[in-house]
């Protein structure tokens, strides 16, 4: 959610249950938009919370002009001083495979497992046992890339693809009508679109090039790992993940007040085949 | 496109339904038109020197008007329907396509009585022919629109006439975008995608919309009329005002669709059920002697515990907790209930859940009388049937019966509504092989209290039963209270064998004089469950499943007994009251997280306390008052994966001992065998007898 109308967003997005106290709203306000200064972001969006077991991360992203442009994440721990992540790579992702359970909340804190690994040494091979360390804070880092991968998502014609590549924020985006705001093809992943490619001509042909430039969410596997709701008596869609619980994207129809927030475990629910 | 193709149908219908009437037509206007030519050939003679150059492809060897008219006809026909251009002779088969009227309106102001009378004529056949459609409806309003500028154009003069010509030249190649000449030979090959992009965007241009009934094709077109008409000095500067001049001079008549548009229902609908909740309190606040018999209200202030928290980052939103706020108070006055507490909302994948925890005035409670569920009937109707046949052996296990109201795992009793609004249902008890198979599932819920819970092992009921176990297992894990509200109650709970299950019931402490609230942030061993725990056996109080049986089926406890053990060691949980320091710790992670709500300002902050082991499951106390919410999916957290239950063990087969094999088929010499000895041991007999025969014979 945009950092500038978090107040009207908090409150939009409050149904799932996940607030922000007062003087963390405040804080928030007020660091968010010095942030904004300091890093020379364009746009700043408070992107969530990951519930940790003594302390909670506060995460925020900064964006540039292009909107799909790779994003700046930031965390704190106290809404007020934030630091800078460093950005996630596949060799992160594999590291923090492993591990498993609840955030701690203390960034420096180092997960431990063992891990085995073959040692050829001439013609034998042995298999030893190796201790690997990660750090809490890298952990976070590929969560966070994860669900912006995932589950992060957008209406349709909120964004267009400018003719010379670089997608920008449609000012004259009025919000989905009601009968659209229902449907799962009218939103889609807020990343470099994956399925595009692989549709056939046939599929493509109906498609705007400047507004449907992005992953429709219909196609996600499986099907069903979306909630979407309608609020405040048809005021408000608000569409839930269920494969990263905690994720909620409100919208109301017919205005430009969209976003969405993350407040969680940061742990993906992998039993959701079980659980449909 | 789909006006596109409206376009082309009424086109194609045209040109079948009108050929016959509009024949006499084509011949008055190919005369009309062809008039010009010959009545006025010093004008176009003298004109064509200036036209010529702003027609970039030669001058056609057709008079001027012709030309302008069969190209335009061919742009409207476009790259779908290649064709030929049309000879001159039949240029008014598409009096529907507007521009197409334009251009012929245009060009012939100097007979403006005649086209004024044509439009009419062309206009008629489709109200005629067919049913009249909007479309049509918007045309004949727009050729309406069209005729104060025909009565300009005929006062203007001829100098005129020509300059309008070229105008639609320069529109038509501009809307076309094509910067070669429009050469009939081009249009007869294949449509490019540039075409058909050209085509889409007109199509898109052309889209009516549903306020005012205009569509921008004709909107530019009547401007750059106007401009061309009124030569203003500085078109582009003023042509906002333009724009909107135009925009009021335009005359639409209001239709009357006959239908009226409901795509809004749904949000009136909850809008006409929520009215009632903030009505009710007025009904009431008349009533003086009523509000004098209200001393404590049967529901509590949910505002003040939302403040609360709120403080804590936790909650619904004020607007939401207020209409929950008056729902609540709707469900006290429908139902004779003592007490009532808002006990959270589970999110579900259609609809949410509001729960509400109710307790009925004593005695009140009315029961409906559920059916017993029937389980050996069956089996005895067998009985009966089929003697010679074992019967199979195998009998259920002994069902665990249901705890009663008020105590127990239905101690409370629990309303959902969807939304605040919506009717209040009222969940089932829950039983104990609910709360058992439920803790082997985990589903989400669908927001439809009926629906089925498809689920390995199957789960005895729809998903309000699921609802109502999920409700029993967070409450019994996650309702906390601080240490000293709650005593055990000194003259209840007498009647239960104190051995069974630990005293069952409690009481607010009169004495409780708070808890420093830093005490309750350090120390986990100041707050206390005040809810029963449940035990794996699925019940709160310990039910002994051999000892009923041994009372009611005696017949059959010698046969058990040498199968099962005589006693199953009971189930013993936490009591009641027991610290939540005390509570089990899983796979390293603490099950329970507890803070200051502000860090900024601690002297005013409350104690939080959040369960992670019911993500959602939240707490908080300021000393004096607590209060308890759930707002989640309703899913227990484990760090592990789901792991589906193995299936039941396979029933081993009956061991092959002497019952079941047989000896081999005697043989023949077995038998010869046997019928010696037989023979053998018969022959004295049969000699005894026949002498004692004989003997009988000669008595």
């Amino acid at each position: 959610m945009d950092a500038d109308g978090l107040l009207l967003s908090l409150e939009l997005a409050s149904g799932s249950g996940q607030g922000l106290s007062p003087d963390r709203r405040a804080s928030l306000l007020t660091s968010l938009r010095l942030v904004a200064r300091d890093y020379r972001f364009a746009r700043v969006l408070f992107w969530g919370r990951v519930l940790g077991v003594a302390a909670d991360y506060f995460v925020a992203q900064g964006l540039a002009a292009d909107q799909l442009a790779p994003r700046k994440t930031l965390y704190s721990l106290n809404c007020m001083e934030w630091s800078l992540l460093p950005p996630a790579t596949e060799e992160m992702a594999l590291q923090t495979a492993a591990v498993k359970g609840r955030f701690i909340g203390d960034p420096s804190h180092e997960y431990e497992h063992t891990e085995m690994q073959r040692i050829k040494e001439g013609d034998k091979v042995y298999e030893e046992e190796v201790v690997v360390q990660v750090k809490e804070e890298i952990r976070l880092v590929t969560i966070i890339d994860q669900i912006d991968k995932e589950v992060s998502i957008i209406p349709r014609g909120a964004l267009f693809k400018t003719p010379m590549g670089p997608i920008h924020v449609n000012r004259t985006f009025e919000g989905l009508p009601l009968s659209e705001a229902k449907k799962l093809s009218s939103y889609f992943h807020f990343r470099e679109p994956i399925d595009l490619k692989n549709k056939t001509l046939l599929e493509k042909a109906d498609l705007d090039p400047s507004l449907d430039f992005l992953d429709s969410l219909e196609h996600d596997i499986p099907k069903g790992s979306w909630s979407i709701q309608m609020e405040k008596g048809n005021a408000l869609v608000v569409l839930r993940s269920l494969l990263w619980p905690g994720l909620t994207f409100y919208h109301v129809p017919h205005t430009k007040n969209y976003g969405s927030v993350y407040v969680g475990t940061g742990e993906k629910n992998i039993d959701l085949p079980f659980m449909l | 496109m789909e006006n596109w193709s409206d376009l082309k149908q009424e086109l194609e219908g045209q040109e079948e339904n009108e050929e016959h009437p509009l024949l006499e037509n084509t011949a008055a206007d190919s005369s009309k038109e062809s008039e010009p030519e010959f009545s006025e050939p010093r004008e176009s003679e003298r004109e064509k020197p200036e036209i010529a150059p702003q027609f970039r492809n030669p001058p056609p060897p057709s008079p001027i008007p012709h030309s302008s008219v069969s190209t335009s006809l061919h742009l409207l026909r476009g790259p779908r329907t290649p064709s030929p251009p049309w000879p001159p002779q039949e240029p008014s088969p598409t009096p529907s396509m507007d521009l197409a009227k334009l251009v012929r309106a245009t060009p012939s102001p100097s007979h403006s009585d005649k086209v004024v009378h044509m439009i009419p004529e062309s206009g008629t056949p489709h109200s005629t022919n067919r049913q009249p459609s909007l479309d049509e409806v918007e045309e004949n309003a727009f050729q309406l629109s069209q005729h104060p500028e025909f009565h300009q154009q005929e006062q203007s003069n001829y100098a005129k006439k020509e300059p309008k010509v070229d105008i639609f030249q320069v529109e038509d190649s501009d809307s076309n975008c094509d910067p070669n000449p429009l050469q009939p030979g081009v249009s007869e090959e294949a449509p490019s995608m540039h075409e058909i992009a050209v085509q889409n965007a007109k199509a898109y241009l052309l889209k009516t919309s549903c306020k005012s009934g205009l569509n921008l094709y004709d909107h530019l077109s009547n401007m750059l009329i106007k401009i061309l008409d009124e030569r203003p000095e500085n078109a582009v500067d003023i042509f906002e005002n333009i724009s909107q001049d135009v925009k009021m001079a335009h005359f639409g008549k209001k239709l009357d669709t006959l239908q009226n548009v409901n795509e809004m229902l749904p949000t009136y609908e909850i809008a006409e059920k929520q009215k009632v909740l903030f009505l009710q309190g007025n009904l009431e606040g008349t009533d003086q002697e009523l509000e004098d018999e209200i001393g404590e209200p049967p529901f509590p202030n949910i505002m003040e515990s939302a403040f609360y928290f709120e403080q804590a980052g936790v909650g619904l939103g004020m607007d939401e907790t207020y209409r929950i706020f008056l729902a609540i108070k709707q469900l006290t006055d429908t139902h004779p209930i003592q007490k009532c507490r808002f006990w959270g909302k589970i999110l579900g994948v259609e609809m949410n859940y509001i729960v509400a925890e109710v307790e009925f005035r004593e005695g009140e409670d009315e029961e409906e009388v559920e059916e017993e569920e029937v389980t050996d009937g069956d089996s005895e109707a067998d009985e009966a049937d089929e003697d010679d046949l074992p019967r199979s052996f195998y009998k259920a296990p002994q069902p665990i019966p249901k705890e009663e109201n008020r105590t127990g795992a239905n101690k409370y009793v629990y309303f959902v509504c969807n939304e605040p609004g919506r009717p209040w249902v009222k969940l089932p008890s829950v039983t104990p092989s609910q709360i058992v198979i439920a803790r082997k599932i985990k589903k989400f819920f669908t927001g439809q209290l009926d629906s089925p819970i498809i689920s390995y092992p199957p789960f005895p009921g729809n998903e309000s039963n699921y609802l109502r176990a999920q409700i029993a297992r967070i409450s019994a894990g996650t309702h906390v209270s601080p240490l000293g509200f709650y005593q055990f109650g000194e003259e209840e709970g007498e009647e239960e064998e104190e051995v069974e299950g630990g005293q069952d019931s409690f009481e607010e402490n009169p004495e409780f004089e708070g808890i420093q609230v830093i005490d309750l942030v350090e120390s986990l061993s100041n707050w206390v469950h005040h809810v029963q725990h449940i035990l794996p056996q699925g019940r709160c109080n310990w039910f002994n499943p051999n000892q009923k049986s041994e009372e009611e089926e005696d017949e059959e406890k010698e046969e058990e007994k040498g199968e099962e053990p005589d006693y199953t060691e009971q189930e013993v949980g936490p009591s009641l009251l027991t610290p939540i320091s005390e509570d089990l710790e899983f796979q390293n992670t603490p099950p329970w997280t507890v803070r200051l709500s502000s860090n900024i300002i601690p002297q005013y902050a409350i104690a939080v306390l959040r369960s992670n082991l019911w993500p959602g499951a939240y707490a908080f106390s300021n000393g004096k008052k607590f209060e308890n919410i759930y707002i989640g999916w309703g899913h227990k957290y484990s760090p592990d994966n789901y792991t589906p239950p193995v299936p039941p063990p396979v029933y081993q087969e009956y061991p092959t001992g002497p019952e079941i094999t047989e000896i081999d088929d005697p043989s023949v010499e077995e038998e010869q065998a046997f019928r010696e000895t037989q023979e053998a041991a018969v022959l004295p007999e049969e000699e005894n007898e026949e002498t004692e025969e004989d003997e009988d014979d000669y008595d």
